[in-house]
């Protein structure tokens, strides 16, 4: 066994950049817990990992983020299952379609739960258990999108931003505790969530950022950008002053 | 009877004929029947005078499965003429020596495409159906036997049988996989697939290591119709068993806008030309001053890190059905590249929860023998009904490595030091390819009530024992004994 972690817990694995994440670690040694809402699919990432690693090596849990309450017991079961998780990643998310002249709350709504409020509800567990503990890495899949407010999504890049400056609020305060926050701003990937977008600038696939992800978490990193090259790119963006960025049409 | 003899008693004189690996070799007195009238009357003669008689298609087979040293070789390749192909339900009926190249030419222009193909299109139904060939869907769809509704098969005696899975059931399931020991398959009733493209949808992933292969195809498995991986077998540490994986799906109706176009035979057609300019038939030649272990090195991963570069990211690719079975055949005789010596494929089925410590144990056991495959290619599988099946509910691990003078021994060393490995993990090895397996661990591969019950099948179908190759003599020592003969030694 060669992995810096022990037991992980991933929500949001059925698909996309979770289940690739859930083998990264999976291949390295750690144990996993698949969280999401489709059982089959939870049922084919498990069935992999267990295949090539062996049964030990995953479990999967159903549950909807957005049923709030379920994750305080939830996450208490799953620890125990476990024997004690020592990495807790958040990366269950949704974006919703639609044309620019749409103001729709309920997508709004739905789009804040599941990249927002889950994520509080699940970090809070983790966040309280490994404050106790002095020790454990929580890590939350933001976006770039988070980093500024594009006409195309409102809802979605507001949900990341707040992600993102949850994430920050969470390290400050657990740094001093031993624990590891780490904040994973991919650009775009090829996932069921970008199935029907076509081909984006410098996409990856669900491997390639797993696999980059899956470093910058061992290496302990507070920030990672997915892949690297859009550190760079979104400082440039970030600095574009709010009059200049409204006109150029992104 | 000699070889001599033979020559005499056939009017024929004698030929050299290889496995399609060009490491085994035999002389033999070959004929070419063209009808079952002809088939009869040679096995007449082989009646009489007890000459050993083998079957050979186009000779695909890697060892030494269609190879009959110093007597009889039947070479069913004349006999090859498409019966019928019923547009409506894709029922093709053929002799055996039709070949999958003929079947798909003939078919693919009416929406159908064979269920099972091997990685070349040369073989033929008769080679197809003796060695149960699998394909790249064989998790999926199964082996070719699964698709054949019905075959006639000429036994030694010179009586035609019918066998269906409810026809003479027992010799259905036994002489698929049977590599020619019962009898010559004549006619052959297949179920091909409706497709509704010329195109399938082909995703291609960049694979870290050998239980990233194993962990991203059982994820996949009931996404994807297709799903075939290369092996890098010259890493080690991490990336041992790193490659690349190709998963494909058929088109559904409809979402192809010009299926007629696709489904021409001129869209199909291999191109002749690489990059348009060198003519393809030369490939071998500029290929062979690098099929050494530097060269093969170099080049593996090299097509590692461009397969890395250039995996999907998005929606799949979309190719033609030709392309992307007969990928080995793009390159007309690449075989030659591996002259003087030629080249064995080591292939071993193991069952699936076994099969990343084992084949990962193969390619450690090579590396330590310095003796690394220059390609190797991974499949998902699943048990069949069929009597000798090499299928598991696991992976293959197909490996090609080069014969030399200097390093045959050592090769067939290796070979047996890993046939310990994979039998020891429950696995299987298959007669299409083999050419180093000992007698004693064929026999491990199958139940022994298995074995009996074929040899039981082979009496009475073949009560002089007269169906042989090399490698039934290899491989089972006792098929070759008549059993009235034991008898009366014994008395
Ligand atoms: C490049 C390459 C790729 C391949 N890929 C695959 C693959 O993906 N999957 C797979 O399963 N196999 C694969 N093969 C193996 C190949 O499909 C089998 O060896 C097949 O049996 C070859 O058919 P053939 O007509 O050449 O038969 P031969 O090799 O000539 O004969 C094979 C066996 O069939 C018997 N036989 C032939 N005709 C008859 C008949 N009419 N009646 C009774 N017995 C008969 C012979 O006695 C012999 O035992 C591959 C081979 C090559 C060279
Ligand atoms: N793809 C990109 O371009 C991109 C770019 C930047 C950031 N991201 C972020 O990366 C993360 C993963 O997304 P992805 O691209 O991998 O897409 P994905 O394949 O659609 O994965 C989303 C995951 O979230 C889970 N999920 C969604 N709603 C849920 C709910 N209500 N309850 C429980 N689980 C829920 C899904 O599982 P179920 O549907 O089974 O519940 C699925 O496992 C997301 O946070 C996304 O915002 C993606």
């Amino acid at each position: 066994m060669t992995s810096k972690f022990k037991n992980a817990l991933l929500i949001g694995a059925s698909s996309g950049i979770g289940a690739a994440l859930a083998r990264c670690l999976a291949e390295d040694g750690t144990r996993v817990a698949l969280v999401a809402r489709r059982e089959d699919q939870l049922e084919d990432v498990r069935r992999g990992i267990t295949t090539a690693w062996g049964q030990d090596r995953a479990r999967v849990y159903r549950t909807d983020v957005t049923d709030f309450d379920q994750a305080p017991a939830l996450f208490q079961k799953i620890d125990e299952e476990m024997e004690g998780l020592d990495l807790v990643i958040y990366c269950a998310g949704v974006m919703t379609e639609g044309p620019e002249d749409e103001y729709d709350f309920a997508k709004d709504k739905l789009v804040v739960e599941v990249n927002l409020l889950g994520g509080m509800a699940w970090l809070d567990q983790a966040a309280t258990r490994f404050e106790a503990k002095r020790s454990g890495a929580i890590v939350g899949i933001g976006s770039v999108a988070g980093d500024r407010g594009r006409r195309a999504y409102p809802n979605y890049h507001a949900a990341k931003a707040g992600f993102a400056t949850y994430l920050e609020s969470l390290r400050n305060r657990l740094s001093r505790h031993g624990v590891q926050v780490t904040t994973i701003k991919p650009g775009p990937i090829a996932t069921p969530m970008t199935e029907g977008m076509g081909k984006q600038p410098l996409m990856r696939s669900a491997e390639e950022a797993a696999q980059k992800i899956h470093r910058a978490i061992t290496k302990g990193k507070m920030t990672a950008y997915v892949p690297g090259i859009w550190f760079p790119i979104m400082f440039v963006i970030r600095s574009i002053p709010s009059i200049l960025f409204r006109r150029m049409g992104i | 009877m000699n070889l001599e003899e033979i020559e005499v008693a056939l009017g024929r004189t004698r030929s050299k004929v290889e496995g399609w690996g060009m490491s085994t070799h035999s002389e033999s007195v070959v004929r070419f029947p063209e009808s079952v009238e002809d088939l009869k009357e040679l096995f007449a003669a082989a009646r009489k005078d007890g000459i050993s008689v083998a079957f050979r298609g186009t000779g695909c087979s890697y060892g030494d499965a269609s190879l009959n040293d110093r007597s009889l070789l039947i070479d069913l390749t004349r006999f090859n003429k498409i019966k019928s192909l019923d547009p409506a339900t894709g029922v093709l009926v053929a002799e055996s020596g039709v070949t999958l190249e003929q079947n798909w030419r003939q078919s693919v222009t009416q929406g159908y495409w064979p269920p099972v193909v091997s990685g070349t299109m040369y073989p033929t139904l008769g080679g197809l159906l003796s060695m149960n060939v699998h394909g790249k869907n064989n998790w999926k769809h199964g082996t070719i036997g699964e698709h054949v509704q019905s075959f006639r098969m000429l036994t030694i005696d010179g009586e035609e049988l019918s066998c269906s899975p409810e026809e003479n059931g027992e010799i259905f399931h036994a002489a698929i996989g049977g590599f020619g020991m019962l009898g010559c398959f004549t006619e052959v009733t297949l179920k091909l697939k409706k497709i509704y493209s010329g195109n399938i949808e082909v995703t291609a992933v960049g694979i870290r290591n050998l239980g990233h292969m194993i962990a991203w195809m059982d994820q996949h498995r009931e996404d994807f119709d297709y799903l075939v991986g290369w092996i890098d077998c010259f890493t080690a540490g991490k990336s041992l068993g790193r490659g690349e994986l190709h998963a494909a799906r058929y088109v559904k109706e409809g979402a192809d806008p010009d299926p007629k176009g696709t489904m021409r035979l001129s869209y199909q057609d291999l191109p002749s030309h690489i990059m348009g300019v060198f003519p393809k038939a030369w490939m071998w030649r500029f290929m062979k001053p690098i099929v050494n272990d530097f060269g093969m090195r170099a080049l593996n991963a090299v097509k590692y890190h461009s397969s890395c570069r250039k995996q999907t990211r998005g929606a799949g690719h979309l190719q033609a059905h030709a392309a992307f079975n007969f990928l080995l055949d793009y390159v007309p005789d690449w075989k030659k590249a591996y002259l003087p010596g030629g080249l064995i494929q080591y292939q071993s089925f193991v069952p699936a929860e076994k099969a990343r410590e084992t084949h990962g144990h193969l390619i450690q056991l090579c590396h330590r023998s310095n003796l690394i495959p220059y390609l190797g290619v991974y499949k998902r599988h699943k048990p069949d009904p069929f009597l000798l099946t090499h299928a598991v509910d696991g992976f293959s691990f197909a490996m090609d490595f080069k014969v030399t003078a200097q390093n045959r021994g050592q090769l067939w060393d290796l070979c047996h030091r890993m046939d310990e490995v994979v039998l020891e993990a429950g696995g299987r090895f298959y007669f299409a390819k083999d050419a180093t397996l000992e007698s004693e661990n064929a026999h491990r591969i199958w139940p022994a009530e298995d074995l009996q019950k074929f040899a039981r099948l082979k009496q009475d179908l073949d009560p002089q024992a007269l169906l042989q190759t090399n490698l039934s003599r290899r491989l089972f020592p006792e098929f070759q004994t008549q059993p009235s003969l034991v008898a009366s030694e014994e008395g």
